[in-house]
């Protein structure tokens, strides 16, 4: 009886596992796919990884004379972390191989194109340029490997 | 009986000196006697929102740093669209959650000890929207030299609290447990 149990419960738990992880990576392509389709709607298409690794790098210099590019705070591997260029604080790696968090939330991608394009480019950043900077974030998984 | 004739005077003289500093600290008799069982620090981040959108750059700095008026003056969307020369735009609903956490437990609505003697260092000052503006906390670090501060590669800025005051992230900014990163004998 007790041994029943035990294969029961350890069912039971086995399968929440399977649905949580199944929800948790459907989720993240979701969100990246709305971001996608949303990017389309707007007259974008044929995102390129390879334009969107130049985006990531352009260096982009403001009146005062100081440098800012994407890999300024987030630095040139995305499967490393950065750092906030004025608080020091480290931000987490962009690729989701290694920080599984990201691309999980569309609000939270819109809000970070938005203040970080104005910061870099002084300008909000099309949809193609950002369609372009995601496709390059979500193959820098593979990339190198 | 001969012990006693100075304990008592030497006692009475320590309790005065102690007590006058805590009184000069508050305002008004009254608020020190209310305050007697104030808490030391300031009062951690409790606000999940706050703490999530203000930690995702530097250190969600606690309410109680600075008065309401620094907070309204500093949270509002323009105020955060140039965030000290960063865009930190909200939408508006998490600028509201965030705007009113922060004046609800400003150091002006705290009885916390540090928010206490912002509050008291901030008054008759203009509205600081910089921590390390108000007076209060420049007149606690204006002895530390610049190469301990500025020209140190681990700290760099008075505002990175988290450099040097290790629990800094608690509320705790007791002198204690403060360690300045390439000067651990300071």
């Amino acid at each position: 009886m007790v041994n029943v149990k035990i294969k029961k419960s350890s069912f039971w738990i086995g399968l929440c596992c399977c649905i949580w992880m199944a929800t948790g990576q459907t989720h993240a392509s979701d969100a990246s796919n709305a971001e996608f389709a949303q990017f389309s709607a707007q007259g974008a298409g044929n995102f390129s990884a390879a334009q969107g690794k130049t985006n990531w790098n352009t260096v982009v210099v403001s009146k005062e004379g100081e440098k800012r590019a994407c890999v300024t705070c987030h630095g040139t591997d995305p499967k490393k972390s950065g750092q906030h260029a004025t608080t020091q604080k480290t931000i987490e790696p962009m690729a989701s191989s290694v920080n599984p968090e990201r691309f999980t939330d569309v609000k939270k991608m819109e809000k970070w194109f938005k203040r970080n394009c104005e910061w870099r480019w002084f300008r909000e950043c099309t949809a193609q340029e950002k369609g372009d900077i995601l496709k390059y974030l979500m193959n820098a998984n593979q990339e190198t490997k | 009986m001969k012990l006693q004739k100075w304990v008592l005077p030497a006692l009475m003289a320590v309790a005065t000196s102690t007590f006058s500093a805590q009184v000069l600290a508050s305002d008004t008799l009254l608020e020190w006697l209310i305050s007697f069982n104030h808490v030391d620090g300031v009062r951690p981040v409790e606000n999940k929102v706050y703490r999530t959108e203000c930690a995702s750059c530097h250190l969600a700095y606690q309410p109680g740093l600075l008065p309401a008026k620094s907070w309204e003056k500093l949270l509002t969307p323009a105020g955060l669209h140039n965030h000290f020369g960063e865009v930190a735009d909200l939408d508006p609903e998490t600028l509201q959650e965030i705007l009113v956490y922060a004046t609800k437990n400003s150091a002006d609505n705290s009885w916390y000890k540090r928010s206490r003697s912002i509050t008291a260092s901030a008054k008759g000052s203009e509205t600081a929207i910089r921590i390390t503006d108000v007076p209060y906390i420049k007149r606690k670090h204006h002895e530390i030299p610049n190469i301990m501060i500025k020209d140190n590669k681990q700290v760099l800025s008075l505002s990175r609290c988290d450099a040097c005051h290790t629990k800094a992230e608690q509320g705790d900014y007791d002198a204690d447990t403060v360690r300045i990163p390439n000067y651990p004998n300071y």
